[in-house]
């Protein structure tokens, strides 16, 4: 036995501290990158995680009880794209709004499930692979969502770089007119960038509603919506740097905890403020310098595009 | 597409006063339908929301009470965002406000002055403006984008905030629960009508509202902010500084939050707690949208807002309706607002040819 | 025309539509709840509604029991407070700390409108104050985790360092050491009374540095869960918590509020309500203990047992001496007992917790 067993736990309980704001961030960033800023995060989260958990006790089954939290988080994005990209509504505003509904709108479809428990989602024991010491119980036997979120963020990676159609939704993030004018959909594309947002989300919320904390309770993502958001700045809208800041962002968190269960002596409001400073510097750090903010800083963020203006 | 949105050459007038009705419409038809859903008699819901809360003078002063941080906000809010300056960090600037503001009371208590509140304001002022400096000079001087920051810096102001009451502000003689001493009189704002909780800070926040008018109608200041805002080059051209715009439409919005901050805990609260706003900073951003961005508009949104959330209370009160119908009814009435505003600049047609090739 | 005409005839608008608007004037006597949290969080405003049902459903139609919640602490609790004093209500509790100067105040202009601050300091001749000596349960099971802990690492996850939550942790910490004077306690502050998340996450923190029972100052059943999963111990909080964690709960502290909240409405109800403050623990049945687990062994039920019977009669004061401060000077000497004053302002630890008190 090494000095270094605490080291496996530790890195475990970051995985799942970090997953929700993956799954949360990397769908943001997709909205992000196609030049949409949706602040309605963490209502499109809780709707997720209530219609996950109500899904998995009505019917037991998790792909279906994960497929209902994507669709959700997806059922509230494109309301958001209504108002926003149909109607024209200022994004901020809306972002906001969808929040507050989100929130009460979960907890009144929640009513009934307050205090119920579910079983947590499995993890996969990949045989024969879990046994390897250190390294086994960390790359081989998560649950199904943890091996997921590495998949999406290597998928929306691939989508955005390698693919035309990624090709064409940066494209549409940075110059919507321009996009239009060569003929690309900048609405319908959008819609489809926001919903996916959503859904993702949705699965975010999922993960704690029945991962991370397997049960339901009113406002149970505690802000991590806006983390998520502030998650995205700190990555440079660079995917794989939002896995990076996730699990930086889960990492201090957990390492403030243990700090104190140690005996450290550190206010712990102190510690809780790192990350948002952190994000601040990163920001200040990438946005000095034109060229870099220039390449990955959707250019039309925010902004409203009507095709006829 | 069937309907088409065609973008009007001039916005409709009819519609700036038409689309707050019919968004009212449009909210109580949803809502009648949501409260069917609940088993809950619609009509009654409906008179819990919006009659009730106001059945008496003092119910009455108690909106303007919970409108006047909302409206102080908004109303610093937006003027940056006429600006194109995006401050979403009125939260931590209104907490900072009350911080700075209400640390002269806490150090010298004992002080009996009649020059102590008025003091405190000016801090109270200085505190939300220097906390929005951060972002005005990260954004001016390193092009960071003030969305991001000013909400980064929320976070941290209300953690200083709960620091120092869960530490060196808690009230000597409390127990060592997490807050302050209770204000002295020469620290309390006045009451403007006795009997009621309105206080100077409402003067203030109406007084913001005119002033802000003003500014944005007659002056030259004004007049900068919208020409930065809508055509930055065009302002360029006429020799206005995009970068002197972004530092006044920060300073200004911070200082008002500041003012909001400290009119809550030395108003109302009367004492500094680890929660003094349920996220004013945040809601003001849907009032300033909700107003249009004008000073006239806000004030009403501010007083619409305040009502929805007095009578979520009294629907809980009388009908029992939980807290988080609140929230969904709060929810559908923005954006019923907020998608009618499309009718003001836009009009629907039917597209009566077919879809031209593109 | 005032105001009040104005929003008359809108109402008169209202019925003269055809639709009659449900009148208010009840013969029945009506009782208000103000809770800072949603009822459906499962823990502490959890508990308070359970005991607004038990009012409920004791007095029937003669009582209208109404709440509002998650009320923010600050200007809208005196407005939802003042609110609940004008309609007519007869008995107002208000059921978190943060309430208390706004319960005053109010109390001040309603005179014959009679107030229950829980938890609080400050009381009137209309307000009383009542609170539960929940630091009785967490001594009881104190002894259960001395006993249970292989590890002598007990795991605390604390919410706020306010006496309320010191003192819990001090008497559990007492009790552990007598009778297993090797216990050690590690703290983990959350600065949240609720996030099921971060809760959890302290749980398995204090987990990985060796704790193997989980006891929590906080409201979510998630570090119950982590203790199940990770297969230690852990004590429920508010709630029996047992069904998310049914091996790893060795028993729950639960509020009860039922009793107290009907007595004193009866008191109200008979005109025999005088102001109060109550503080009651075992004895009163405020405090209890879930079922405590099968897994334990009969000894150790049995001393449980007998520590609270001690409790209830007097003969065992958790605060009793002799025992030492963190900082090794004298806490209560041989033969005393801190008294209420000391342990309402509790802010340091005793021997035996690690880490220092966040000040």
């Amino acid at each position: 036995m090494s000095g270094f067993d605490w080291i496996v736990p530790v890195i475990l309980t970051v995985i799942t501290a970090a997953t929700p704001l993956v799954f949360a961030g990397i769908g943001e960033l997709v909205t992000e990158k196609s030049g949409v800023l949706n602040l309605g995060i963490e209502g499109m989260m809780l709707v997720g995680a209530v219609s996950g958990f109500i899904a998995a006790t009505l019917t037991g089954n998790y792909f279906l009880a994960v497929a209902a939290a994507a669709v959700a988080g997806a059922i509230m994005a494109f309301l958001f794209g209504v108002l926003t990209l149909s109607l024209m509504a200022n994004q901020v505003a809306t972002g906001l709004a969808l929040t507050l509904f989100g929130v009460g709108l979960s907890a009144l479809m929640g009513q009934e499930f307050v205090g119920v428990p579910v079983s947590a989602l499995a993890q996969l024991d990949i045989a024969g692979l879990s046994d390897i010491p250190f390294i086994g119980p960390i790359l081989f036997a998560q649950d199904a969502l943890v091996y997921l979120s590495f998949f999406m963020v290597g998928a929306v990676s691939w989508f955005l770089y390698k693919t035309k159609a990624g090709l064409i939704l940066r494209a549409v993030g940075d110059s919507h007119d321009a996009a239009h004018s060569i003929g690309y959909p900048v609405i319908g594309i959008r819609y489809l960038a926001v919903m996916f947002g959503g859904a993702m989300s949705g699965i975010g919320g999922a993960y704690l509603s029945l991962a991370y904390t397997p049960m339901w309770a009113e406002n149970m993502t505690a802000g991590r919506g806006w983390i998520a958001l502030a998650l995205i700045v700190f990555a440079t809208w660079k995917p794989g740097l939002v896995l990076v800041g996730a699990y930086m962002f889960g990492g201090i968190t957990i390492l403030q905890l243990h700090a104190q269960a140690a005996g450290l002596n550190v206010p712990s409001q102190v510690l809780s403020m790192l990350p948002y400073l952190a994000t601040v510097l990163v920001l200040v750090l990438i946005s000095k310098d034109q060229s870099r903010i220039r390449k990955h800083a959707p250019a039309c963020i925010g902004k409203i595009f009507h095709p006829a203006a | 597409m069937l309907l088409k949105i065609e973008k009007r050459s001039e916005y409709s007038k009819a519609m700036v006063y038409l689309t707050p009705l019919i968004a009212l419409a449009l909210t109580v038809l949803t809502s009648i339908l949501l409260f069917e859903l609940l088993g809950v008699n619609p009509i009654e819901a409906l008179y819990q929301f919006f009659v009730a809360p106001l059945d008496t003078e003092y119910e009455f002063s108690e909106l303007f009470v919970k409108a006047t941080p909302l409206m102080l906000c908004a109303i610093g809010l937006s003027v940056g965002f006429r600006a194109n300056v995006w401050n979403i960090g009125a939260e931590g600037q209104l907490t900072m406000g009350a911080i700075v503001g209400s640390s002269l009371f806490i150090y010298f208590p004992e002080t009996d002055s009649i020059f102590l509140l008025p003091v405190m304001i000016i801090l109270g002022a200085v505190g939300g403006a220097a906390w929005a400096a951060i972002p005005a000079y990260l954004k001016t001087r390193f092009n960071a984008n003030e969305i991001l920051t000013s909400l980064m810096l929320v976070y941290v102001a209300i953690l200083v905030l709960s620091m120092l009451v869960h530490g060196p502000w808690r009230d000597p003689a409390g127990f060592n629960f997490p807050e302050s001493q209770t204000f002295s009189e020469s620290a309390d704002m006045p009451i403007l009508v006795s009997g009621t909780r309105m206080h100077f800070g409402t003067l203030l926040a109406l007084l913001a509202v005119f002033g802000a008018w003003i500014m944005m109608a007659r002056t030259l200041v004004g007049f900068q902010v919208k020409v930065i805002g809508q055509a930055p080059r065009a302002g360029g051209y006429a020799g206005f500084s995009q970068k002197k715009v972004i530092w006044f439409a920060l300073l200004f919005s911070g200082a008002l939050a500041g003012v909001a901050g400290l009119s809550e805990v030395s108003g109302p609260i009367d004492q500094v707690l680890p929660s003094i706003s349920p996220g004013y900073g945040f809601t003001a951003i849907i009032v300033a949208f909700l107003g249009r961005l004008h000073p006239v508009g806000i004030f009403f949104a501010s007083l619409l807002m305040a009502l929805t959330y007095l009578g979520g209370e009294t629907a809980q009160i009388n009908l029992g309706l939980p807290v988080a119908v609140t929230g969904v009814f709060q929810g559908m009435v923005l954006f019923f607002l907020l998608a009618c505003d499309v009718l003001v600049h836009y009009r629907f047609r039917l597209n009566t040819a077919r879809k031209a090739t593109s | 025309m005032t105001l009040k005409h104005i929003s008359t005839l809108i109402g008169v608008a209202a019925l003269a539509s055809g639709l009659l608007v449900g009148g208010t004037a009840n013969a029945e006597d009506k009782i208000g709840f103000i809770y800072v949290g949603p009822v459906g969080d499962h823990g502490w405003t959890y508990r308070h509604d359970v005991g607004r049902q038990a009012v409920q459903n004791e007095f029937g139609d003669k009582v209208k029991t109404t709440f509002v919640e998650s009320v923010k602490e600050g200007p809208d609790s005196e407005r939802v407070i003042r609110q609940m004093a004008a309609d007519g209500h007869k008995l107002i509790f208000t059921t978190s700390f943060g309430f208390m100067n706004p319960t005053l105040k109010v109390a001040k202009q309603f005179p014959d409108v009679k107030f229950e601050h829980a938890t609080g300091y400050k009381r009137a001749d209309n307000v009383s104050t009542y609170s539960a000596r929940f630091y009785e349960g967490r001594y009881v099971v104190g002894k259960v985790a001395g006993k249970m802990t292989k590890s002598n690492i007990i795991g605390y996850v604390g919410s706020f360092p306010i006496p309320e939550v010191v003192r819990g942790i001090n008497a559990m910490t007492l009790a552990a050491r007598s009778v297993n004077p090797d216990v050690t306690v590690k703290v983990a502050w959350v600065s949240t009374w609720y996030d099921p998340g971060k809760e959890g996450d302290a749980a398995k923190a204090l987990i990985d540095q060796g704790a193997d029972v989980i006891l929590q100052h906080t409201d979510s059943p998630a570090p119950l869960q982590v203790a199940e999963n990770r297969g230690v111990w852990a004590v429920g909080q508010a709630s029996d918590m047992t069904k998310f964690a049914p091996k790893a709960q060795l028993t729950a502290i639960i509020d009860d509020w039922d009793g107290y909240y009907i007595e004193r409405t009866k008191a109200v109800l008979d005109g025999t309500w005088k102001s109060e403050d109550v503080w009651g623990g075992f004895k009163s049945g405020m405090v209890k203990l879930a079922p405590y687990n099968t897994a334990i062994p009969e000894d150790v039920i049995a001393l449980a047992k007998e520590t609270q019977k001690g409790i209830e009669d007097g003969s065992i004061l958790p605060f009793a001496g002799p025992f030492n401060k963190q900082d090794g000077s004298v806490g209560a000497a041989e033969g005393s007992a801190l008294d209420d004053g000391t342990l309402l302002g509790m802010n340091w630890y005793v021997e035996g917790v690690e880490g220092q008190l966040p000040k």
